[in-house]
């Protein structure tokens, strides 16, 4: 089926808005007080949630493309690393400025105590890093090194795993649904890397002999 | 930026006792003696049915936490690891009849309805500050009678060093322990001198209604110096034992969890701080709160903890 230009922008528009509408609607319980006793806290795990929800889904994109033998998934790639961005800086926000009421004693007293919370905060520095250089600009000023420095994705996917799994008391059945998610995406490139080298090392050997 | 810290309570938090303690006397009175005289039976039981129990000691002027939000935040892993959810899923217990078995270092063992255990124990209010590991804390009016004067009645023998508490398992109902979030049943423990602390209280309701089935219904512990999770709900059995018993969330994370877990801004978990505490139902602008020792019941049981090492024996 062919979608014009202006059809693809029609539909990147209709995903932005459902891609944001988790925002809104926290937003909305916010204003409305129908987070529950515990409101900041709500907030904030809502985010953290969604954050990693994002950050699943622009992983499943490339494997996506494998599977539906369809280029179009890449489309979304930018615009999925983004909103994982938006997310987790809501995320990230919402600790600063409410949890910790922006109280700097606050954060040196915390942070260190907190294992989990410098897991989050290097996470959060990896995204920043992929969000500053996602432009088409930046990608094409650092070339190669774009795609190298992209590959940071995977490691901010394992470090959010551990950012959740690190905090929880007892009940780890949540944040292992996300772990197992993230070892499908990532055994996915692992296999295709370990396929490339094999064929790679076939190819040299091929040229080697002959 | 830095935001002024408040040591202790807002000052709106804080009404003056003698006002505060009049105040809801008052308001009981109203309701439980001159309003149910005046109306029909039909009307009549609609009246709070505790509203006329009294206050008893050590409640303080504390502001009471917004009873919808302490009905709907609890850590009851017995039926949810949600604290939402355990407010729907706790209401499939059956809490009558109860009743409690007594064991171990004690002249009068056996099992006991508790109905009986309710009748030889008057009942009173207690406005307690609750404290939660998760750092963040509340304050209810409790209903029940102090958790010594019972322990006393079924004679406890010298032996008694301990006092451990079990919760029912019933995991048809309790689904939550088909789980293995922790080791079922849920047991606590206190030393003998802690149980026999006036401040330790047994309760069998709150805001002067029968406690909700997911607080714990119909008979909890309410320890308020230590962490909520020593608070044991729903209990079926009370031992008392010369050694100290094996605790649920000790079991679970021994290096994250202590048999005493006294509340104590100097020792934090080993996952989080615990200097400062959220005050549940405040508005979302509200900065948390300095943890206080014993959660500000130093006065009445620093001394059960002279010469101990808190940060070893936590």
């Amino acid at each position: 089926m062919y979608i014009s230009k202006r059809g693809w922008s029609f539909i990147k528009i209709i995903i932005f808005f459902l891609c944001l509408s988790p925002f809104l609607l926290l937003i909305n319980d916010t204003i409305q007080d129908q987070l529950g006793a515990n409101p900041i806290q709500a907030l904030h795990f809502n985010l953290g949630d969604w954050a990693l929800r994002f950050l699943c889904i622009g992983l499943a994109l490339k494997p996506l493309k494998r599977l539906t033998k369809q280029s179009w998934p890449l489309r979304f790639r930018r615009m999925m690393g983004l909103f994982t961005f938006f997310y987790a800086s809501s995320h990230f926000l919402v600790y600063i400025v409410l949890d910790l009421s922006l109280s700097w004693e606050e954060f040196v007293d915390e942070v260190p105590k907190s294992p989990y919370i410098l897991v989050g905060l290097f996470t959060y520095l990896l995204l920043i890093a992929l969000a500053i250089t996602s432009t088409k600009a930046m990608q094409k000023r650092l070339g190669k090194r774009w795609v190298q420095l992209h590959k940071l994705v995977y490691v901010a996917g394992i470090s959010a795993v551990i950012h959740y799994l690190w905090l929880v008391k007892s009940d780890i059945g949540e944040p292992l649904i996300y772990a197992s998610i993230m070892f499908v995406l990532l055994g996915f490139r692992l296999q295709n890397y370990i396929k490339n080298r094999k064929a790679v090392a076939a190819l040299v050997k091929q040229r080697s002999t002959t | 930026m830095l935001i002024k810290e408040r040591t202790s309570i807002l000052s709106s938090e804080i009404t003056s006792e003698a006002i505060f303690l009049n105040r809801r006397k008052l308001i009981k009175a109203a309701a439980g003696i001159s309003v149910a005289a005046l109306l029909p039976a039909s009307a009549r039981a609609q009246v709070k049915k505790y509203a006329q129990v009294p206050v008893g000691p050590y409640s303080g002027a504390l502001q009471p936490t917004d009873y919808e939000d302490v009905a709907n935040y609890t850590n009851y892993y017995e039926f949810s690891t949600d604290k939402k959810s355990s407010t729907v899923l706790a209401k499939n217990l059956q809490t009558s009849p109860w009743s409690i078995a007594v064991e171990g270092e004690a002249e009068k063992i056996g099992v006991f309805n508790l109905e009986d255990i309710l009748k030889n124990n008057p009942l009173e209010e207690r406005i307690y500050r609750f404290r939660c590991v998760e750092a963040w804390a509340m304050v209810v009016p409790w209903i029940g009678f102090p958790l010594g004067t019972m322990l006393k009645q079924f004679k406890p023998t010298s032996k008694a060093k301990f006092v451990e508490f079990t919760t029912l398992y019933d995991p048809k109902v309790m689904i939550g322990q088909k789980t293995n979030v922790l080791a079922w049943p849920y047991v606590e423990g206190l030393r003998i001198d802690e149980a026999m602390n006036p401040l330790a209280f047994l309760a069998t309701g709150m805001y002067d209604e029968t406690l909700p089935n997911q607080n714990g219904a119909p008979l909890r512990l309410v320890v308020p110096w230590k962490y909520g999770f020593k608070s044991i709900k729903a209990i079926v059995k009370i031992r008392f034992t010369e050694t100290m018993p094996a605790t649920a969330w000790s079991k679970m994370g021994p290096s994250e969890y202590g048999f005493y877990a006294n509340v104590n801004p100097e020792v934090a978990h080993p996952r989080w701080s615990q200097s400062r505490e959220r005050i549940l139902g405040a508005s979302i602008f509200t900065p948390k709160r300095k943890t206080e020792m014993f959660n500000g019941y130093g006065e009445q049981v620093a001394s059960l903890y002279k010469g101990m090492n808190l940060a070893k024996q936590y």
